[in-house]
């Protein structure tokens, strides 16, 4: 096995960095320039629309996919070219479909935690299987066979087999798509747990809800390119400078978005006075600048949407 | 503990626990069986009529054949099904996500193949000893022939199925395999002799292990005599260990390099597509 066994990095060293990747596809250009770093114990979510390139993003920082070019830098080494012995410190969980349908719960896990067996040395040790089945709640479930698991235990039992190994870092890509919000909820909970025991996280989602409930961190990747970075406080403040104001003036409805909102409505009384009526002035949210950016991204116009989505983080 | 090792160990175990899984799974045990039942079926019909030129059973002749060619069925078709349903349902990008995971994966198929094939063999050679006359089986050279012709055949075969299984990107193509495997069946004189055929057809049969196989497991079980009716006129030993010995080779060799390229190209996103296409269009 290729030796890249890196000692574990000084704390304040990055655990993922990402300089300049680029991806492309025959004659399309997915990502044009993605930069980014993630702190080791930090929780990133990368956020954006469908088609964006979240998914290739996160394939290549799990040395699953090839890129264009670029600095990638996971846990001290190139995922491109990293052996065994970094893939024993990388947990990814994986949309399982029918794959180990007959295996049982138990004895699968028993079975993939052997492999890190060799690869683990020092603190970090494998999760206890019978503890692991515990915390992510499938204890009734253990001797069931994979194939009769319901979606949701089946999810779980996807994120027990990428933490199995105590993973350093751990990936998940779009990790509640088609879950029922029960399910989602009690999948929230479970990061939430994994993120207090000092994993690295960093997750794909289109879910901007999603996003600001599990991540420290957000990073909007749109247009090829991260167009925004940081917690979902700060986005919030950079994006909802701008305020909305709606009107009826003789039975007609208004909006408008100006930049100065109470010097704006105090003209519009001096205009209109008593005239005006069902007057709203509202702050735009982060969601509403960021939804009406997948809408049009989505709907072709992916240029114009990241102008104008960056136009109001200004 | 070397990681290697480790890896290799966890495979032999994974081949041993799907192998359980495959005889604890009806549908699974009677589709690796019924075909081993069938050809009991018409070697005993087969048992009163004799090769033509001889007053030996046909019946008897066909047992080793069948027995080459099943070395063939197992090493390939199931190795090319097994990479390639599992590649589509997401198993080897799990295992690719596991450090020592694709070694600890292929020694778990290498055992489960090896293990079906020496259960298929004794499904068909233990009950068709009480039926057919004139095997010779009561010598020790008879056992170790067929035992040596067994393992080298697993190897000569193995990586070809493995090398297809990686080519074959779609589980429900696997006809494009199947129809060839067969005509090879029908032209290396497994349930007939071959030697009825046209010269290019036998030719075309010598290239592929089956025939090999076929005549080596003959070698191991008929009585000498019986190598007058092969084409050669004897039992072509060192022509056998150096057919099935080249392909062992090749496989060992071109195997390793496509199996890493099939392994680099997993990722999630493939396996979606994969998934996506399988439910359009189910088998």
């Amino acid at each position: 096995m290729a030796s890249d066994a890196t000692s574990r990095r000084p704390p304040g060293d990055h655990t993922i960095e990402v300089r300049d990747l680029r991806m492309r596809y025959g004659r399309t250009d997915v990502l044009t320039g993605v930069t980014f770093s993630a702190r080791p114990g930090e929780v990133v979510a990368l956020l954006g629309p469908n088609g964006a390139g979240k998914t290739s993003t996160i394939e290549i920082l799990e040395g699953f996919r090839m890129r264009s070019s670029g600095q990638v830098k996971v846990l001290g080494a190139d995922p491109a070219r990293a052996g065994e012995q970094w893939r024993a410190r990388v947990g990814v969980v994986l949309q399982s479909w029918r794959d180990h349908s007959r295996w049982r719960v138990r004895e699968l896990l028993d079975h993939l935690a052997l492999y890190y067996r060799a690869h683990l040395t020092g603190p970090r040790r494998p999760w206890d299987v019978n503890e692991l089945i515990t915390s992510v709640g499938l204890t009734d479930r253990a001797d069931e066979r994979v194939a009769r698991l319901s979606g949701g235990q089946r999810r779980r039992l996807d994120v027990a087999i990428g933490i199995v190994g105590r993973p350093e870092l751990l990936f998940l890509d779009e990790p509640t798509v088609r879950f029922d919000p029960e399910a989602r909820h009690e999948f929230h909970d479970l990061v939430h747990e994994l993120a207090g025991d000092d994993t690295t996280i960093l997750l794909t989602t289109h879910d901007l809800d999603e996003a600001e409930k599990l991540a420290d961190r957000i990073l909007i990747l749109a247009g090829g390119t991260i167009i925004a970075d940081g917690t979902a406080d700060e986005l919030s403040r950079r994006i909802s400078t701008r305020a909305e104001v709606r009107w009826t003036v003789g039975g007609t409805r208004h909006v408008h978005s100006p930049a100065d909102a109470t010097t704006f409505v105090r003209d519009l009384f001096r205009r209109h006075d008593d005239a005006v009526t069902d007057l709203e002035v509202r702050r735009v949210s982060l969601e509403d600048t960021y939804m009406s950016m997948v809408r049009k991204f989505e709907g072709g116009r992916r240029d114009a949407a990241v102008r104008e989505f960056e136009g109001g983080a200004r | 503990m070397s990681t290697t090792i480790n890896a290799i160990r966890a495979g032999l175990l994974r081949g041993r626990i799907e192998f359980r899984q495959m005889v604890t799974t009806p549908q699974d045990l009677w589709n690796n069986v019924f075909p081993s039942l069938i050809y009991l079926v018409v070697m005993f019909f087969t048992r009163g009529t004799t090769v033509p030129g001889t007053d030996f059973s046909l019946g008897a002749r066909t047992l080793p054949s069948l027995l080459g060619m099943v070395v063939v069925f197992s090493g390939v078709t199931t190795m090319m099904m097994a990479l390639s349903v599992e590649r589509e349902d997401g198993t080897l990008l799990r295992a690719k996500a596991v450090p020592g995971g694709m070694v600890g994966y292929l020694v778990g198929k290498m055992v489960l193949v090896a293990t079906m094939t020496l259960a298929n063999v004794a499904i068909i050679l233990l009950p068709s000893l009480l039926f057919l006359d004139g095997l010779s089986v009561g010598s020790l050279t008879a056992w170790a022939t067929l035992l040596g012709i067994l393992v080298l055949g697993m190897i000569a075969t193995l990586p070809a199925g493995a090398l297809l299984g990686a080519m074959l990107n779609n589980p429900r193509n696997s006809g494009v395999v199947m129809l060839p495997l067969l005509g090879l069946v029908a032209i290396s004189g497994i349930f007939y002799p071959a030697t009825g055929f046209p010269d290019w057809l036998q030719t075309v049969a010598y290239a592929f292990p089956i025939y090999w196989l076929g005549l080596g497991m003959r070698s191991a079980l008929l009585p000498h005599e019986m190598a007058a009716v092969e084409s050669a006129g004897s039992w072509q030993h060192l022509e056998t260990v150096g057919v099935l010995g080249a392909w062992a080779v090749t496989g060992l060799i071109v195997a390793p390099i496509v199996l890493r390229r099939m392994a680099r190209r997993e990722s999630g996103s493939t396996v979606t597509a994969r998934r996506e296409r399988a439910l359009r269009h189910p088998a």
